[in-house]
């Protein structure tokens, strides 16, 4: 049975991303992440990868946009501002179809809001973030030992549909410590393979072209078509959520990440109550569980949605129910976390105008 | 009688036409930049960053793997290649707009690392392709379309010297300013791009040439103006020279 | 006297002119006809006094300019 480590998530998901056989990193200091910076500038180099801070989040995600088309896992980690700061180059990355992963550990916003957890990203992790029609397939993990799982995940998606991937965290779960179990070191032999599109040298070959762009708006729709086509095989194979105690719930909570940690407590003590409800956790937000969430919602009382923003998780959760019911929001913002006991009183008027 | 080719197109360099105006000065550095490579023998392992400008089609104009860059990105790009792949030769190709407006932390840091990649930087002193406007460089008194009254200090600051200011960084290897108005100067700027080509390998730090351009078309002169109005106006701002030389004599 | 010529590509040629500039031997010039963008396209019209000094080849932005030698080893 493999040692268990107790770990802070921010450098849980950085050796979590060595693991997986990434030698390569690209970043700049901001909190609540910067240990997760400054730990693969310690690690790297023992493994005999790459660190280099870069002069902004500008350049970092340029970074990456070159190390990705040489076909080497690479990976960047910031926050919210300078998550920001990188759409132009995700949108880029995107439209190029380059493998890369991406970390934005969720801090208060808008502007340079504060250090504490939040959850206001998901729009802009979700909906786009960059220009144009592209996605990014985003994971929530909410425990520290789901950090690590979802980053491993991340490269083999990232690799698997040649897409960028974010894994989508926050402020909590970067600096809180829990005990986690590290996977084996991947061979690196055994990394995909990207010779037959990367830019590696054109010895031998025909060289090889990398763009986001092309002048003629007949073939940029066809890359476009293209990129549609890889989601929509993304969204039927790559779906995954959680549900607790849903089969006889009355009441359903939904919510990603650390507000679903918080909600996993609201259940026990709901419940503790008499109050019949369950709890529905989307992990990929995309895609995102629509039809999974619909059929989870059927003959249920009322939903509520909870989340460390001023409410965009529950629009998509409205999507998915159409209209069939109620979906009520609670929700706390710039870096505010809810307490279980606010969100049962939230829970109780629902109850009490429900039945 | 048999007849040998004693100067033709370097195979480095595709066979699409280019798409600059007549005579515009990207075509004779592209070809440069081209027979240097084959020179050196590197076209199986050179990795080429375009930027946006009129250069953004140049990754279509060499035979090498190459990728375009977002406006001014290009050396946090070619740094990412580098070093992810230590043992190919990386170059981006950048105009003013890209280098020294957007781009002007991504050059300063590259080159402050000491990044083992080369820069050819085009330097004509106004916007091309989007059709005439101000650049960092353009002159004190040069109308554009941004400064249609022409440059003044007071309202847009002076004109940027770029090898100037890259020349204080310790990371900088090979640092020229050349120009390409006259046979002469194209073969002086080609030593030059070899010597920056040399500087990468042999791992001695950043390279950059600095090429005094014509723009006809955005400057309203003919292609035999241009040349003389960049003789007469251009060097006086940006003299010609070597600013750095870490590599010492070409073999 | 080995023989020197060159050879313009007449539809990469955007007739800049600049090659005609700096022949040492003004054996260069515009032809009367256009090409199919409508440029005049450069010529050779001296057929006999080229030096095969290069000149044009190197000014032309857009390597359409071949310059040959007959008998003549080139090492490769």
């Amino acid at each position: 049975m493999a040692e268990k480590v107790m770990v802070k998530g921010n450098e849980a998901m950085g050796e979590a991303a060595v693991r997986a056989g990434c030698r390569l990193y690209f970043g700049y200091p901001i909190t609540p992440q910067s240990e997760l910076t400054e730990y693969m500038s310690r690690r790297l180099p023992e493994v005999e990868g790459t660190f280099l801070q870069s002069e902004s989040e500008v350049a970092a995600v340029n970074m990456i946009y070159g190390a990705a088309s040489t076909g080497t896992r690479v990976m960047t980690s910031t926050s919210s501002p300078g998550f920001s700061l990188m759409q132009e180059g995700i949108s880029y990355i995107a439209g190029a179809e380059l493998p890369s992963v991406f970390i934005n550990v969720v801090r208060g916003g808008p502007g340079l809001g504060d250090i504490q957890p939040a959850q206001s990203d998901y729009f802009q992790g979700t909906k786009g973030g960059g220009h144009g029609d592209y996605h990014l397939i985003v994971l929530a993990p909410s425990s520290v030992q789901e950090a690590v799982d979802l980053v491993q995940l991340a490269f083999d998606l990232a690799d698997k549909y040649r897409n960028p991937v974010l894994v989508l965290a926050d402020g909590m779960l970067g600096q809180m410590m829990e005990p986690v179990e590290f996977p084996e070191f991947r061979d690196l032999n055994t990394l995909p393979d990207h010779s037959s599109w990367a830019m590696q040298g054109c010895e031998g070959r025909e060289p090889h072209k990398i763009t986001s762009f092309d002048i003629d708006p007949i073939n940029l729709e066809k890359m476009n078509l293209g990129y549609q086509k890889k989601y929509r095989e993304i969204e039927a194979n790559e779906v995954r959520y959680e549900t607790e105690m849903i089969e006889d719930a009355e009441y359903l909570l939904v919510g990603y990440g650390t507000m679903a940690r918080i909600l996993g407590t609201v259940v026990k003590m709901a419940r503790n109550e008499g109050i019949k409800v369950g709890l529905f956790r989307p992990i990929t937000l995309w895609p995102f569980p629509y039809k999974e969430l619909e059929s989870a919602a059927e003959g249920k009382k009322a939903l509520l949605t909870v989340e460390m923003s001023m409410g965009q998780m529950v629009e998509d959760v409205r999507l998915a129910i159409n209209g069939k019911m109620h979906v009520d929001f609670y929700g706390r913002t710039g870096g505010v976390v809810p307490t279980p006991e606010e969100v049962l009183r939230e829970l109780k008027k629902i109850v009490e105008r429900s039945e | 009688m048999a007849a040998k080719a004693i100067f033709k197109k370097p195979q480095s360099l595709s066979d699409k036409e280019f798409t600059y105006c007549p005579g515009c000065h990207h075509g004779i550095v592209h070809r440069l930049v081209a027979e240097v490579i084959d020179e050196l023998g590197i076209q199986g392992k050179t990795l080429m960053v375009a930027p946006v400008g009129c250069s953004v089609f140049a990754y279509t104009f060499f035979d090498v793997d190459g990728t375009v860059a977002a406006h001014g990105r290009a050396p946090a790009v070619a740094t990412g290649m580098k070093r992810a792949m230590p043992d190919k030769v990386v170059f981006t190709y950048q105009g003013d707009g890209d280098l020294a407006a957007i781009g002007t932390a991504e050059i300063i840091h590259a080159a402050n690392r000491g990044e083992k990649i080369t820069t050819i930087f085009i330097n004509n002193a106004i916007y091309g392709m989007t059709g005439g406007q101000m650049a960092p460089t353009t002159l004190l008194g040069m109308k554009t379309t941004t400064s249609p009254y022409g440059r003044e200090v007071d309202r847009e600051g002076y004109p940027i010297h770029v090898s100037e200011v890259l020349k204080e960084l310790s990371g900088v290897a090979y640092l020229e300013r050349v120009a390409v108005s006259s046979p002469a100067e194209v073969r002086k700027a080609k030593q030059a791009i070899k010597k920056a080509f040399m500087t990468q390998i042999k791992g001695l730090g950043f390279s950059l040439v600095e090429v005094l351009s014509t723009c006809p078309t955005n400057w309203g002169l003919s292609p035999i103006e241009a040349i003389n109005w960049l003789n007469e106006n251009m060097k006086k701002e940006y003299p010609l020279g070597v600013f750095v030389d870490k590599v010492g004599e070409l073999k | 006297m080995p023989k020197n010529f060159v050879v313009i590509d007449e539809e990469r040629c955007k007739g800049c002119g600049l090659c005609i500039s700096v022949c040492p031997k003004k054996v260069l010039d515009f032809a009367d006809h256009f090409n199919s963008k409508g440029y005049h396209p450069a010529t050779q019209v001296d057929k006999e006094n080229c030096i095969g000094c290069g000149f044009c080849y190197m000014m032309c932005p857009d390597t359409a300019i071949t310059v040959y030698r007959e008998n003549v080893e080139v090492k490769g």
